[in-house]
């Protein structure tokens, strides 16, 4: 196997508020190869965004990050913060969900590219700055005369595709996409999905595809880990990850799919747990159908149960670590609409 | 029970609705009373919806379905056609007139957040509507009401709700709120747009299943807006497939999925991403996004995207200038320079017409145009543009393209459902 270009381990980040530490990420751990797309799912305030923002260095002021971001043999977050922007700003990208709100209503397109070249590739001519933009425009199906207009002369698709030719005109090695295609159409969608996937096959970019719709994922996604309150659950190939779930979130979260072939209706019950008291034990036992007596009380240790797959629930064990009598279906309280999501 | 007259006429039956909106122009085009076009968000829709049953409403985002939701409900003035409720026309009626009809049907938007006043708890929040049609006379009756409501979304107990507000609430139960109001006066008609795609996919099934049991126990018909054919799929009778303002599919649902004819549909269906692991994404798909609506595409607005299109869908100049486009943004820069500087302004071409006249680049003739357009026809010939060219021929410093004059397709039956599309003309109902 490649070795992976980047490696995260045992990340955590936290943001005070008014009811104590929220801990939006709380012990991730993955690593990303060359060519590889991983999908990272899960409900909305499970942290996905906030993982996705903090690899990128883009937290907001008061909000504190700790643990490993391993890019090239250097942990970024042991660098100075102006050294660690130097090897994110070209190597790493990101494309973000609303295509409308990151471009500058008053720079023209070349201008946008213009100023991204010159400020990570001083030594470009005039000539070569034209070059790859227009390269990198075209690669995202945006004719070359429309270079010299404004952003609001762009359809959203077309913006979200200027976006990605931005991010992807320094050829990074890594590209972070936060629901690139949520605020876009089925067809849009597509066309951006397909744009994707030739990235990494002729380009060897390594992409992490943060995203709720797990339709994505099955289509788009070499590897899938699935999140659930700041923690990685599972993880494992797509393909298996959706044949055969084994953590019961994994389970719950592709039975409540709604897709062509849905005919009965499923749903998780209750809500993600408030990030600043989580509860003890796994944090999805209160809604979890499989929950046992230890999930109550310890949290669950990572196991390996099939290869390239990881899950953390006792279910799996290890069962030398669960207490006698551990194993007996937990008695659980009724979830009521109240508490729903 | 119903009566007769009631089983016989649809609930709602809407003829030839147009709902176009003006364009205000610059100043100056104002002072010389020029028209600066209208957007046509609803350009003649039919249908008609039955007792009892749940229509989807299916199109992306600009076809229209959001803006005949409104036009229904008279938050949009209709500018011409029909829309009768129970027989009775509404579309015209002046605000006073129109009221006691509110009453009968409601909608319930997408964003739940926004569709709830922060000031408000929920017992005046749900209760105001009884409260502005003077239905209740004290508080007490306020909070029986108000309570049944509750009650019936799964909102109980409701003396825990009836003092939360908006911001205690989660996604899903500001939605079961919005739908107590919206269920609160007793309509017939609720019209639901998008009224989950906001939600987590973990609650989506839970709203979905409570609104079909609204629908059992309080009667209710449903005109269900989406742009999301799976939650479509499992929620309604009969489906509607709009593009820029036009229904160009509609049907039962089981039909329109079985078996879909309009090739929008049919690209429509494919681009679903589904949660099948040995499925990869689609490469065949439509080129292009949905085209402004206040010069949609002459013929078949859906033509310039079809890869089934042929010479009588509505070929003209604006599709000659998307051929020049497309091709130079595949290709080299050097190779596009060149090109590009053998044609002359495309602005010339970016029109709405049946002939075209393709300008030379300063220095070129006619003749080097027209030599490039036949390269470029050789490059590709099955490229569905040509079927619609009639001639070309130089003249001077440009060419004069002409096209095969398009038709605008009207629905007509094809098996159990109707399609907009020249491909079906001649089929018959079966």
């Amino acid at each position: 196997m490649n070795p992976p270009v980047l490696s995260v381990r045992d990340l955590r980040v936290w943001y005070g508020t008014a009811r104590g530490a929220v801990r939006a990420v709380d012990g991730v751990s993955f690593d990303l190869t060359p060519g590889e797309t991983l999908g990272l799912v899960g409900e909305s305030g499970c942290g996905k965004s906030t993982l996705g923002r903090g690899l990128m260095g883009l937290l907001p002021e008061g909000t504190a990050i700790d643990g490993e971001i391993h890019y090239e043999d250097r942990d970024l977050l042991a660098l100075p913060p102006k050294q660690q922007r130097s090897v994110r700003g070209p190597d790493i990208a990101m494309i973000f969900q609303e295509p409308m709100t990151r471009l500058d209503p008053l720079m023209r397109i070349d201008d946008h590219f213009a100023e991204t070249l010159k400020t990570h590739e001083p030594d470009l001519s005039a000539q070569e700055i034209r070059t790859r933009s227009l390269e990198a425009l075209g690669g995202m199906g945006i004719p070359p005369t429309r270079f010299r207009q404004y952003p609001h002369e762009f359809s959203g698709g077309m913006r979200q595709r200027i976006m990605i030719a931005l991010a992807l005109v320094l050829r990074p090695r890594v590209v972070i996409a936060d629901e690139p295609t949520t605020a876009l159409d089925v067809l849009v969608e597509a066309q951006i999905l397909g744009i994707l996937a030739d990235l990494r096959r002729n380009f060897d970019t390594a992409l992490l595809l943060i995203t709720h719709n797990l339709g994505i994922v099955a289509e788009a996604c070499d590897r899938v880990a699935v999140m659930y309150a700041g923690r990685i659950v599972e993880e494992g190939s797509s393909r298996d990850v959706f044949r055969e779930p084994q953590h019961p979130y994994t389970q719950a979260l592709l039975g409540s799919i709604i897709s062509l072939s849905t005919t009965e209706l499923r749903s998780i019950p209750g809500a993600p747990p408030d990030l600043s008291m989580p509860p003890p034990g796994c944090r999805f036992h209160p809604r979890c159908d499989q929950a046992m007596v230890v999930c109550a009380d310890r949290e669950p240790i990572e196991e390996r149960p099939l290869p390239g797959r990881r899950v953390s629930c006792w279910r799996y064990g290890p069962d030398e670590e669960i207490p006698p009598g551990g194993t007996e279906p937990l008695v659980r309280e009724e979830i009521a609409v109240a508490d729903e999501a | 029970m119903r009566t007769k007259r009631e089983e016989d006429t649809p609930l709602l039956d809407v003829r030839d609705l147009t709902t176009h909106f003006s364009l205000r122009g610059s100043f100056g085009g104002r002072l010389i009373g020029r028209d600066a076009g209208s957007v046509k968000a609803v350009d003649g829709v039919s249908f008609q919806l039955h007792h009892g049953e749940v229509l989807g409403l299916v199109g992306e985002s600009g076809s229209g379905k959001t803006t005949l939701g409104r036009t229904i409900l008279r938050l949009a003035d209709a500018t011409g056609g029909s829309i009768r409720l129970d027989g009775e026309e509404i579309a015209h009626l002046s605000e006073s007139a129109f009221r006691p009809y509110r009453r009968r049907m409601q909608i319930v938007f997408q964003d739940p957040h926004a569709s709830l006043n922060p000031a408000m708890d929920l017992l005046t929040a749900v209760g105001h509507p009884l409260v502005i049609h003077g239905l209740v006379k004290d508080k007490a009756a306020l909070r029986v009401a108000v309570g049944d409501a509750l009650e019936r979304v799964g909102l109980a107990p409701v003396e825990r709700f009836f003092d939360k507000y908006p911001s205690d609430l989660s996604g899903g139960q500001k939605q079961r709120a919005v739908l107590a109001r919206a269920i609160i006066l007793g309509p017939e008609l609720l019209v639901a747009d998008e009224p989950v795609s906001m939600l987590d996919m973990s609650v989506r099934a839970k709203i979905l299943e409570l609104m079909l049991k609204l629908k059992d126990e309080l009667d209710l018909t449903y005109l269900y807006i989406t742009h999301d054919l799976a939650t479509a799929k499992f929620f309604c009778d009969r489906i509607a497939i709009m593009y820029l303002g036009r229904i160009v599919e509609i049907g039962p649902t089981a039909s329109i999925f079985a078996d879909p004819k309009h090739p929008y549909t049919v690209s429509l269906l494919r681009a679903i991403p589904d949660p099948d692991p040995d499925r990869t994404v689609p490469r065949d798909l439509p080129r292009g996004e949905v085209p402004d609506a206040v010069q949609p595409p002459l013929g078949c607005s859906f033509h310039p995207r079809c890869p089934r299109a042929f010479g009588r869908c509505g070929w003209e100049s604006r599709d000659l200038a998307d051929l020049f486009e497309r091709r130079w943004t595949a290709m080299a820069e050097a190779d596009y320079e060149h090109e590009r500087a053998t044609v002359g302004d495309l602005a010339r071409i970016e029109a709405a017409t049946t002939a075209a006249t393709v300008p030379a680049g300063r220095g070129r003739t006619g003749e080097d145009v027209l030599e490039l357009l036949a390269t470029i026809r050789d490059a590709d010939a099955a490229e569905p543009f040509w079927s619609g060219v009639r001639e070309m021929t130089a003249n001077g410093d440009h060419v004069d393209v002409t096209f095969t004059d398009g038709e605008d397709p009207s629905l007509r039956a094809a098996g159990d459902v109707e399609v907009a599309c020249h491909l079906y003309e001649g089929a018959t109902s079966a």
